[in-house]
């Protein structure tokens, strides 16, 4: 099969690899019918998360056909299905408390000694992820190995578009959980950091779950646009000071909550993006975090911070001291998706959740180098890429 | 290390004193912290933690490795599971064939650089549902012996199974010396194969981001 397969950074490849086949009872095989680009796939491009190898398929939000399945599956043939790009067992401790990407059993042991060491603890497999979280093979390829296929996939009914219900699979429950870690309370000002495709969807839910007004941050003027047109109220922080504006806007406050969708390749010029940079660029593995740091400033006393932006290593310059005084609430984690993707899909039926307005470029997924290409370096214009496979590459 | 005792000489005259001097400064401070490391290790209060988390276990000619796993399943479960010990095959990955034979079991199981030991083992003690301890017998090639506690988990949660293995580890006092060293090895398989029981025991399969059953 083709397969999009990562070779360093900034070096991703379409390549033909062998197709994968039923191994554990548990497993369905999919034919993708299609597959996106998130935002965390760049952090594999610029390979700042560690425990990559050189031939890993990418890819962990996608959707299609059953064309087989293991003695214990309870799919069928044929079925379609969206495919959450957590991998989770259903039986253990945390996926009964509904911690799915907690899960103690989808992460091989092999891999989990050096989570382990990093983390103190072994997290829940992913798809097309760094070998941290299991090294499984994603779903930027026309065939995808599922495994424990009746934990996580959900059945699409007739009449659903794939473009409707495909980021079920992380970005929209993704951006629900941050929402939903903000604890949004009526008349409450939430501020999202970062406007790509989590932002977007957490402002969606924020307004959803009854902020009275969400304040958005980003620098490019599309995303700000997009951001604006669900509702939100916009600042471009490359011309205004984004701390004196969000006291401004929340008479003295301060915003009641604040969500950190940027994650661990913050920019801004500012100091402490500089010195995150450069540590990153020499190795010694700061993750950056210029958002993450101003939204703690910002936040008010007994404020709420979400955090859905994925950070894989330390923090310096962690503002512990303003945690702390002003007494915050932290949540953060990655998205417990099987928890949200019944609810969600109900809810895009019935029309309450909007999902297609940010996709902005459909591509072969023979294209899918390019689509990373200009996803990483062209954001303001890219800000969602649906790959398609089987189809002629464009010419 | 810095070492906040060392005395250093008051001047330079008679240089070739000195490096007696501070030879002989050495070795008073080096009694006298061997002297108060000694006086507070018998100091510290007993904790309650397990032996195999303390900086240093006194374990004699043994090598001791164990590990605690918790199970979504009853204790019953997991006990008849280990007690059929040809069972243990199928997520002991260096356990290459199990043969019960009475009372004795022998094991075949990987060494280090592709080589193979052959254990035989005899129950020592058990109470079902309880715990499982063994010995190896004579005819072993390394002496060893086990004991594996199934209890129930607080609050529902399944069992706390608690496998320890102590072992003379192959060459006397060095290879302890090495064993402990090197004590990550041995310690890390039973990590993973008390996982892997976990996986199978919890979900029915073992987890693996192989794509295929065999190599393409």
């Amino acid at each position: 099969m083709r397969a999009l397969t990562w070779h360093g950074k900034h070096d991703v490849r379409m390549e033909t690899v062998p197709d994968p086949e039923i191994v554990n009872p548990g497993d369905a095989i999919i034919e993708v019918t299609s597959t996106a680009i998130c935002g965390s796939d760049l952090h594999l491009y610029d390979a700042v998360i560690p425990g990559m190898q050189r031939g890993d398929i990418l890819g962990h939000e996608f959707m299609g056909r059953v064309v087989d399945t293991g003695l214990s599956s309870t799919l069928k043939k044929d079925q379609r299905v969206v495919v959450p790009f957590t991998i989770s067992c259903g039986k253990c401790f945390f996926c009964d408390r509904k911690l799915f990407s907690a899960c103690d059993n989808t992460n091989p042991v092999e891999k989990q000694d050096v989570t382990e060491a990093l983390f103190g603890h072994s997290v829940s497999a992913l798809f097309g992820y760094s070998h941290l979280t299991g090294g499984y093979p994603g779903g930027q390829a026309e065939y995808v190995r599922v495994p424990f296929s009746n934990v996580g996939p959900i059945v699409i009914p007739d009449g659903m578009e794939d473009e409707e219900v495909l980021f079920l699979s992380d970005i929209l429950p993704t951006g629900w959980m941050a929402a939903e870690n903000a604890d949004i309370e009526p008349g409450d000002t939430v501020a999202v950091w970062g406007c790509g495709p989590v932002g977007l969807f957490a402002i969606q839910s924020a307004l959803v779950m009854g902020a009275a007004r969400v304040v958005a941050i980003d620098e490019h003027s599309n995303r700000l646009a997009l951001a604006r047109q669900l509702g939100a109220e916009v600042i471009d922080y490359k011309q205004t000071h984004v701390l004196e504006a969000l006291m401004e806007m929340s008479g003295g406050l301060g915003p009641d909550a604040v969500i950190d969708a940027v994650g661990m390749e913050s920019h801004g010029f500012a100091p402490d993006t500089i010195m995150d940079n450069i540590k990153q660029t020499v190795g010694v593995g700061a993750d950056s975090g210029h958002a993450l740091r101003e939204a703690i400033m910002a936040v008010r006393k007994g404020g709420r911070v979400s955090i859905p932006g994925v950070y894989g290593g330390f923090q310096d310059k962690f503002p512990l001291g303003a945690m702390m005084e002003k007494g915050l609430q932290i949540k953060t984690g990655q998205t417990h998706v099987q928890r949200y993707i019944k609810d969600l899909l109900y809810r895009i039926r019935e029309g309450e959740l909007e999902t297609t307005f940010l996709i902005s470029h459909r591509l072969p997924l023979e294209d899918a180098v390019e689509g990373y290409r200009n996803f990483r370096y062209n954001q303001n214009d890219w800000t969602k890429v649906v790959l398609k496979p089987g189809q002629q590459k464009a010419a | 290390m810095s070492n906040p005792y060392r005395t250093t000489p008051h001047s330079n005259e008679g240089s070739a004193l000195w490096p007696i001097l501070a030879l002989g400064a050495s070795v008073v401070s080096l009694a006298f912290l061997t002297q108060r490391f000694r006086a507070e290790r018998t100091s510290r209060a007993i904790d309650d933690a397990p032996l195999l988390s303390a900086h240093r276990q006194d374990s004699g000619r043994y090598a001791l490795t164990g590990r605690t796993v918790t199970i979504a399943k009853p204790r019953q479960d997991l006990y008849r599971f280990w007690r059929e010990f040809s069972n243990l095959e199928t997520f002991m990955e260096n356990v290459r064939s199990v043969e019960v034979d009475g009372d004795l079991t022998r094991w075949v199981i990987a060494a280090p650089a592709g080589k193979e030991v052959s254990v035989e083992t005899r129950i020592t003690d058990e109470c079902t549902n309880d715990f499982i301890a063994w010995r190896s017998t004579p005819a072993s090639d390394i002496e060893t012996e086990g004991r594996v506690t199934f209890r129930d988990a607080s609050g529902n949660r399944g069992t706390e199974l608690e496998a320890h293995i102590a072992y003379v580890p192959p060459g006397g006092e060095i290879g302890l010396w090495i064993a402990k060293a090197f004590q990550a090895e041995p310690t890390m398989q039973g990590r993973r194969d008390l996982k892997r029981l976990k996986m199978l025991m919890e979900t029915g399969e073992i987890a693996t981001n192989r794509n295929r059953r065999t190599p393409a």
